[in-house]
């Protein structure tokens, strides 16, 4: 099945698109649909998909951005790891340019010190194996997608006796965002699109508690743009027909219920549930992943002791708001003007999945 | 890059053909009968040899296209080249046959060069300058100022396949692919479709770095009109597309090392389509768009899927998706 053009196919999107809109008018209200995944965002954009939507129905962006969400302390830590003597950073590219508080992992890398752009963890611990006198440290980011490769390649390093391999974990757990987000009701979620990749690992029973605590209907949802459009209309069906609100997997055929559990056997070898400051939002609870004490030789924040100063943000960034959803990145002064993919004043302009360069790139707010 | 070019060279160099950044310098005050045009251009491609190609190669062809998309014939190569001290012989060997077996495709002659050897650890193995001279009859003129609400853009085949050669050949990604670069010589493509419709032809340049989006910006950037892509018309080979979609890339931004993107009048289009598709360089050609007169200064996308979409610069480099 040549699915890229079949899951594109500009036929059935206008029907999915039709449907979408005699449903909505039964329903005769305004709905907000918010999604948790960077590369939603970017699908909605790329593809047009709001403007294929009548009025009534609002999608929002969470803070579905892995490196939007790390906070800059994560990031000043880091640029003080690269200036150890002997230390390599390992990172995924979107990281290299993020602000932190006084640096940035590119600039330092002008400045001499080694950081290197990595597709995958894997990739860092064979750097570890090729420079046996240099410490390799991977800069854990992402969401349940990326952790369980960071969670092999702990395991393959004690296979191949790799010594000089550390990670430093920030990585993330979606679902506390969400119930925090739900909780705070700053702004109103009607429904759920759920990330797709993200539930391949967990699968789909872990977001049932938000239906049955908050009401709240959740479709893990593919990210082509038949994907996107179908979970929209499945939404939209449970709410115009009053039906109960459930969970409902459209991405059947890479998701299952219970996810995948070699991965998740993984992740709960390797790592355990942390609080953990997410950028714009502050400290949610169990929300991060940290490595286990079992693999505390691996752990960067052990074996690197550094002094990070406090930070300190650019106060006229409201990443933060954007990534709760609050406010959209035409509603902030810097966007477009002094923020941009050139000079990005915070993370969501600069990640290839943040909402601001999405926004930017697609010109969903001109 | 940009700003540094402009704040510190075109600052100090102060011209009015300089301060064009053409393609070429059109030198015009040269010769009663002829238009002279004039370029360089330096390489540093990594890896130096890839699938489809390699630096010699494509510090010919480069340069030979820049000479090309402004209309003229090339015909003259300096070759400028830096190695590092151990480079192997028998690779230098390898890139000067490629040069040589290039340039002699291209109809081009080097006509004088200059070698040196920097100490070893100084630079990364092999850079290449090469300068083009090439000549046109007075009358033959391309501009962005002569582009109009209505005129064609086309495109002579498949994108992106260059820099998916090389990032591969980079050996980043553990994919086998056979995808080649399509690095290639344009000029004799270009001269045969300016035979066949001269008057027809507004302007052309080739959709290097930052891709066929980024050379669309360009042109449309501060212009009255616009310019409007229509996704299904876009060339991309399967596997790239494929490619593609595994890394998280956008073929409108990818570099092409054998592509010229042509604006025509709407007339001359379909001459100028089907003369392109007798080139062994030009089977692929499509129309891909057209210049519109709203929104001014900027590229918009017709999705495959129906919708409209802004079609911005390049910004940086695209990345791989993390997840």
């Amino acid at each position: 099945m040549k699915y890229l053009s079949e899951y594109r196919n500009s036929a059935a999107m206008k029907r999915l698109a039709g449907a979408i809109r005699r449903e909505a008018e039964g329903l005769g209200r305004s709905v907000n649909i918010m999604e948790v995944c960077g590369t939603h965002t970017m699908a909605i954009g790329r593809y047009g998909i709001r403007k294929m939507l009548p009025g009534s129905i609002k999608l929002l962006s969470g803070p579905g951005c892995p490196v939007c969400v790390t906070p800059g302390g994560y990031l000043d830590r880091a640029i003080e790891f690269s200036r150890l003597p002997g230390t390599v950073i390992a990172t995924f590219g979107d990281m290299v340019r993020v602000p932190g508080s006084y640096s940035s992992l590119e600039k330092e890398h002008a400045a001499g010190n080694n950081i290197r752009v990595v597709y995958s963890p894997l990739e860092s611990l064979d750097l570890a194996e090729r420079f046996p006198d240099k410490k390799i440290i991977f800069l854990g980011v992402g969401f349940e997608t990326t952790s369980p490769a960071a969670a092999i390649s702990l395991k393959e390093a004690g296979k191949r006796g790799i010594k000089n391999f550390y990670i430093f974990s920030g990585h993330k757990r979606i679902l506390p965002a969400m119930e925090l987000l739900l909780k705070s009701e700053e702004v109103k979620i009607d429904a759920f699109i759920c990330p797709g990749h993200v539930s391949a690992v967990i699968g789909s029973r872990p977001y049932e508690f938000i239906p049955e605590k908050h009401n709240v209907s959740c479709v893990v949802s593919g990210f082509e743009p038949l994907d996107i459009l179908q979970s929209i209309l499945m939404v939209i069906r449970i709410m115009a027909k009053g039906e109960k609100p459930r969970v409902e997997n459209q991405y059947r055929r890479v998701v299952r219920e219970k996810g995948n559990r070699r991965a998740l056997a993984l992740l709960s070898e390797v790592f355990e549930e942390a609080d953990t400051e997410w950028r714009g939002i502050g400290t949610i609870e169990k929300s991060g992943l940290v490595l286990k004490k079992t693999y505390g030789d691996y752990d960067a924040l052990k074996e690197f002791p550094v002094k990070v100063k406090k930070t300190g943000e650019d106060k006229r960034c409201i990443c933060g708001d954007i990534l709760r959803g609050i406010k959209n990145p035409a509603d902030c002064i810097l966007f477009g003007r002094e923020c941009n993919p050139e000079n990005p004043a915070g993370p969501c302009m600069v990640s290839s999945e943040g909402t601001c360069a999405a926004f930017y790139r697609y010109g969903n707010g001109r | 890059m940009h700003s540094l070019i402009r704040d510190i060279f075109l600052r100090h160099f102060k011209g009015e053909i300089l301060n064009k950044l053409d393609d070429s310098a059109i030198l015009a005050k040269i010769s009663e009968k002829y238009t002279v045009s004039f370029t360089t251009d330096s390489y540093t491609v990594n890896p130096l040899f890839f699938p489809g190609g390699d630096i010699g190669k494509l510090a010919v062809c480069g340069t030979v296209n820049d000479i090309s998309v402004t209309g003229a014939e090339p015909l003259f190569l300096s070759c400028s080249v830096i190695v590092e001290e151990g480079f192997e012989t028998a690779a230098l060997e390898k890139v000067a046959e490629s040069m040589s077996k290039t340039a002699k495709q291209a109809g081009v002659e080097v006509v004088t060069g200059d070698f040196k050897v920097v100490e070893k650890g100084k630079m990364d193995r092999l850079f290449i300058n090469t300068a083009a001279l090439g000549v046109s009859e007075k009358g033959v003129e391309t501009g962005i100022n002569l582009i109009k609400p209505g005129d064609m853009v086309i495109i002579n085949g498949y994108m992106g396949d260059h820099e998916l050669a090389v990032l591969l050949a980079r050996g980043d990604f553990s994919i086998k692919s056979d995808i080649k670069s399509d690095c290639a010589p344009l000029n004799g493509l270009i001269q045969n479709i300016l035979r066949k419709s001269p008057g027809g032809i507004r302007f052309m340049r080739d959709p290097t770095r930052g891709g066929v989006a980024t050379t669309l910006n360009e042109i449309a950037g501060n212009a009255s009109f616009g310019i409007c892509l229509y996704e299904k018309e876009i060339p991309v080979r399967e596997e790239s597309a494929a490619l593609c979609e595994m890394l998280g890339f956008d073929p409108l931004y990818l570099a092409n090392e054998g592509k010229v993107i042509i604006i025509s009048s709407k007339e001359a289009a379909g001459g100028i389509l089907s003369e392109m598709k007798k080139h062994r360089y030009g089977k692929n050609s499509r129309i891909i768009g057209e210049v519109v007169g709203q929104p001014s200064g900027r590229v918009i996308l017709n999705t495959a899927a129906g919708s409209r979409r802004i079609v911005d610069m390049l910004s940086g480099s695209q990345l791989p998706r993390i997840c």
